[in-house]
């Protein structure tokens, strides 16, 4: 399986090489209900750690979706636009919304593993 | 400090998840998610804890007529001529036409009402409602009785099949009881035919159980609530309309009776029947996006015209809308506007409400 890091935000990443796929929780998806919109950037967008680079949007709110790092938006998923449930599916298969080329591959080390952030979610809970 | 309603338990026991809204912990949705929650008030039948809202009365002697004065001072309705267990939705105005509260005012008696009350408005509206009352009108707040409403096109079998009541003879906007220990109205917030059952709280959680046993019931949450409303064009108090916004300008002037012109802030609201500046008007995205309250309008040149007081998707018709006000020369429907959304200009146009239209049993009657 592959190895997906989190945020406390509750974004989802799965690096490849110096590429962040990024996509939300299942905490954060449950917390959301069924989606009913996402908005992408436009690809060659340069976002910041912390910085917005996507919204997902449903019925009763709609929540940023922060990039994890330092970098440049090189592809949308943008056939999440028609079918908002592939937010379900696996970050590194088709659950992604954006890939992001990271420039600083320090800030991945602040991501949390699974373990780390399962127990995140216990603290907040 | 929260309050909590009598069913709060069985919320909770419910999955539900919960939410502080008007000072009460409710619950904004439960297991189906407020999608499906919405999509299932539209096909079978919800069930929703509405228990947070104040239920009143106001009661005259028999034989006068000083509690039809009191509503026809305190609303720009007329009650004279109301059947007895028929329901008017109305307003509180104040003395500068603004609305206090939007409520519902069921005629009880030839001198008697009973008022069903937004939840974050009780304290204000129980202090205006006693500070009008005239000498030998009785005021009385039933806080220990619980309210469920029960909405969508299989709520009246619902209620043959669990409670053995067959209600297909009740009219829209009408009440039904047959002693002091349950009263059962044809209406809602959903635009779905459907009741509102009000019973004492020491009888709700058994009521509620055996509604929420039958297989065409699910309990829904504030949140699909807020949706279903939404669809309808009904106002949510103190967003869409406040004490700064009439009758009129929120495109009410149906609730004003034609021989009332004796209401509290009659001298602001009935000129305005020439013409008001602004007017609450439906919304929807023709581009691609949801909007939400606070989003302002524009003008197609970019000007600002008003803001969003409502907004979000409507599942019903997979598209985002909303309400606010706008000058008067926009209000047409079909009017071309902007909905700015986190910086970005989204196509628009002014839209007829309900945006879905209505299912209430007879509810030409109502009109």
């Amino acid at each position: 399986m592959a190895e997906l890091k989190y945020t406390k935000d509750h974004e989802c990443i799965f690096v490849d090489g110096d590429i962040a796929y990024v996509g939300i929780s299942k905490h954060a998806q449950d917390a959301l209900g069924d989606l009913v919109y996402v908005e992408l950037p436009e690809v060659g967008k340069a976002v910041e750690k912390g910085g917005d680079v996507a919204v997902v949007e449903s019925v009763k709110t709609a929540a940023e979706v922060y990039s994890p790092v330092d970098g440049e938006v090189v592809e949308i998923n943008e056939a999440m636009a028609d079918d908002y449930e592939l937010i379900a599916k696996p970050v590194n298969e088709d659950g992604w919304i954006v890939k992001v080329k990271v420039s600083d591959a320090a800030a991945l080390g602040d991501l949390m593993d699974q373990a780390a952030y399962d127990a995140y979610l216990a603290e907040i809970d | 400090m929260t309050r909590s309603t009598a069913l709060h338990a069985a919320h909770i026991a419910s999955g539900a998840k919960m939410g502080e809204f008007a000072g009460y912990d409710m619950p904004l949705y439960y297991g189906l998610g407020v999608k499906k929650e919405h999509e299932w008030v539209r096909e079978n039948a919800g069930l929703f804890d509405v228990s947070h809202m104040g239920q009143i009365s106001v009661k005259g002697a028999e034989g006068k007529t000083d509690a039809v004065e009191f509503f026809e001072k305190l609303t720009p309705s007329s009650f004279s001529k109301l059947g007895i267990n028929r329901t008017k939705y109305t307003v509180l105005t104040n003395e500068q036409g603004g609305i206090i509260d939007d409520l519902m005012v069921t005629k009880t008696g030839d001198n008697e009402f009973h008022c069903v009350i937004n939840a974050g408005c009780k304290e204000k509206d129980i202090e205006w409602i006693k500070s009008n009352l005239t000498d030998g009108l009785e005021f009385h707040y039933f806080d220990d009785w619980a309210l469920i409403a029960l909405q969508g096109p299989k709520a009246e079998q619902v209620v043959r099949d669990v409670m053995g009541k067959d209600l297909s003879d009740l009219n829209y906007m009408s009440l039904w009881y047959e002693d002091y220990t349950m009263f059962i109205s044809r209406l809602g917030y959903t635009g779905e035919d459907g009741f509102e059952i009000s019973v004492p709280n020491d009888k709700a959680v058994a009521l509620w159980d055996a509604l929420l046993a039958h297989d065409a019931v699910e309990p829904i949450g504030l949140a699909a609530r807020d949706s279903l409303r939404l669809e309808m064009g009904y106002c949510l108090y103190g967003h869409d309309i406040d004490a700064t916004t009439t009758p009129i300008e929120a495109d009410l002037a149906w609730v004003m009776g034609k021989d009332n012109d004796g209401f509290i802030g009659c001298d602001v609201v009935i000129p305005q029947k020439n013409g008001a500046p602004k007017k609450r008007v439906g919304v929807r995205l023709t581009g691609k996006g949801i909007a939400r309250e606070g989003a302002e309008i524009h003008d197609t040149n970019g000007k600002k015209i008003g803001t969003l007081t409502s907004g979000g998707f409507a599942p019903s018709l997979d598209a985002a809308i909303g309400q606010g006000y706008v000058p008067i020369e926009f209000a047409t429907p079909g009017t071309k506007v902007l909905v700015n959304v986190r910086g970005r200009d989204i196509e628009a146009e002014i839209a007829s409400m309900p945006f879905v239209p209505a299912k209430t049993k007879s509810a030409k009657k109502a009109a």
